[in-house]
């Protein structure tokens, strides 16, 4: 116990010498995350914002251009409009479905039922499958005329659209791509789930509680904070979609741009078209956004995340 | 309590009963949802390429063409893929194995100036998109001469990854340090402890980076596509994306393909379900 409430020390002059060998080691331990902070994430954030400041294609020598790739990509260029459209409408969609699918698979998971671990088997196996495969057999599925969901439509006398070479299908088409993998976060919402006390079920009962008020009054409270923890690493990971666009709209981005996540864009530029500049651009633009919303999200919290924790202090 | 317990009894041993029928139902049909999309892989990948296009589609392939698993590696390097992907797995997962446990061994057990700053740094960096640095890190090692080559996969392992690092310091932080204490009385190196103490005991820790690291470096796809050209480097999924350009029509075989991209990461889903999904309900819980 001693140990455990042993203080940080504070300045280096403070320390006794047996307490620098300690820091030494320690600063020696951690010495592999110093390097690969300084030379894998902030000497190349830093670059890349000197670079978005520049027109290079990696042979010759960057020429600087101030403001001139910011200025053309709000300005003038129709495919950044397009990809900020696209995967926003992608956000929008997609993160409500997984999180309400999410829950209520993870609600359904949660019965005391015999063989239910298969059944959570199951549902989790999407979530596993490549991101690369599971594309692959997404498109194979959505194929217009000899894919399984045309077929199954037709039984029911529906004319299914044609999916990925529609551009008003496409986006559809990759949200229902990304929701059969939400097994991934139904795992996690349930880990939730199964963290809330039975008393405050049971307490419900004798109130005569019915099944929906106790959900809405007692699992979405006490689920709150997954909830948030599932938003903000879904809302970084959204903006980040890459492969399941690569794969299933192609990487121009499919008919009409309709599947041009920002992402793809920042792949085409930088990697495709060697705009080293313009790319980096775009990625510090990206960045800033979602570090923006993620603020947002974050400010929001206090709104509606329940913590058990900070309720009995302030109490 | 005892009375609210008894008196309705028998009444809700019939709503139990009703429950579980209700209940079984929506989980068959759900798992039919997610179920269908790979037997339909599955299926098509035993098909011959009359039978791959039949309409109606046939739901059992007869005969099922088992060779389409053979004929992927004679059509594409596919077991080159394999090897190469294997190699990639595990160079991370070595360079995750000796980083991840040093550096989380630093913050988690000793005492220096800065540890808490520097540990939210870190906690930072989580939340900043790593696309941002895609394009300077690609020009590094290009400046290196390192393009077509596996360092850009494997090099950044050697430095640990950030979340790893929180998940093994939360649960070495749940060692009790009196071990600690006890050691260093008998005159052992903080090494010998880290290296004798606390890594033996952290072993279900180092489990999850295992097997998290498996599955990332095994599914990533936009990373080996930027830093490979050459076809015979070429990952798994990489691989199958060629393929898929290359020959748009094969669907059995490239369904074959997928079959047997998603075969590993299935087999240690298999054998570490529990580290799995409880190591996912502790990333859960502390965030």
């Amino acid at each position: 116990m001693s140990a455990l409430a042993r203080r940080l020390p504070r300045a280096w002059t403070q320390l006794s010498p047996s307490e620098r060998r300690e820091a030494l080691a320690g600063y020696l331990f951690i010495s592999p995350w110093i390097i690969g902070f300084i030379v894998f994430f902030l000497g190349p954030i830093l670059a890349s914002f000197a670079l978005s400041f520049t027109r290079w294609n990696i042979v010759g020598t960057p020429q600087w251009v101030g403001l001139d790739n910011y200025e053309r990509i709000f300005t003038q260029d129709p495919f950044f409009r397009k990809a900020v459209t696209v995967t926003l409408k992608y956000a929008a969609f997609y993160l409500p479905l997984e999180v309400i699918f999410g829950i209520l698979i993870a609600v359904v998971l949660n019965q005391k039922l015999r063989g239910i671990g298969v059944f959570r088997t199951m549902y989790y196996m999407p979530y596993i499958v490549p991101k690369v495969a599971s594309s692959l057999v997404w498109v194979w599925v959505l194929n217009p005329r000899y894919g399984l969901l045309n077929t199954m439509l037709g039984w029911l006398g529906v004319n299914g659209p044609s999916w990925l070479s529609d551009p008003d299908w496409v986006l559809p088409s990759i949200i229902m791509m990304s929701l059969w993998g939400v097994g991934g976060s139904a795992v996690i919402y349930l880990a939730g789930l199964q963290n809330i006390p039975n008393q405050l079920y049971e307490a419900a009962s004798v109130d005569g509680a019915n099944r929906l008020q106790k959900f809405v009054r007692i699992t979405l409270p006490m689920l709150s904070p997954t909830i948030f923890f599932q938003l903000v690493l879904g809302l970084i990971g959204t903006f980040q979609t890459f492969t399941p666009a690569f794969i299933a709209a192609g990487r121009s981005g499919g008919p009409l741009q309709s599947g041009l996540f920002y992402m793809l864009y920042i792949y085409n530029r930088s990697f495709e078209s060697m705009r080293m500049g313009y790319g980096s651009a775009l990625a510090w633009i990206l960045t800033v956004f979602i570090m923006i919303i993620t603020l947002l999200v974050f400010r929001s919290s206090k709104y509606w995340v329940y913590y058990e924790a900070e309720r009995k202090r302030t109490k | 309590m005892t009375i609210t317990r008894h008196l309705p009894r028998f009444g809700l041993r019939g709503l139990q009963r009703f429950n579980n029928v209700s209940g079984y139902t929506v989980l068959m049909v759900l798992s039919a949802l997610f179920m269908i999309p790979l037997y339909w892989m599955f299926s098509t990948a035993l098909k011959s390429p009359q039978q791959t296009f039949a309409i109606p589609p046939e739901w059992v392939p007869a005969p099922a063409q088992w060779d389409n698993f053979a004929k992927v590696f004679d059509e594409v390097p596919f077991g080159r893929f394999y090897l190469n992907t294997f190699f990639l797995v595990f160079a991370n997962i070595a360079g995750h194995l000796v980083s991840v446990t040093l550096v989380a061994y630093g913050f988690a057990r000793l005492r220096f100036p800065g540890r808490n700053v520097l540990f939210l740094v870190m906690l930072s960096t989580l939340m900043i998109p790593y696309q941002v640095t895609l394009v300077p890190r690609f020009i590094m090692f290009s400046k290196l001469g390192m393009i077509n080559s596996y360092w850009p996969l494997i090099l950044p392992a050697f430095t640990g990854s950030p979340f790893l690092i929180f998940l093994v310091r939360q649960y070495m932080m749940s060692i009790p340090f009196d071990l600690d204490e006890a050691a260093y009385i008998d005159g052992a190196s903080r090494f010998a402890v880290f290296w004798r103490i606390i890594l033996p005991l952290a072993r279900p820790a180092l489990m999850l980076v295992v097997v998290f690291t498996f599955i990332d470096v095994w599914n990533d796809f936009l990373q080996p596509l930027i830093y490979l050209n050459d076809p015979d480097m070429f990952t798994v999924s990489l691989g199958l994306s060629f393929f898929q350009g290359a020959r748009e029509t094969n669907w059995n075989l490239l369904m074959a393909g997928s079959v047997l991209a998603m075969v590993p990461p299935l087999i240690l889903f298999f054998f570490a379900q529990k580290q799995l999904i409880g190591g996912i309900s502790v990333e859960g819980l502390k965030g």
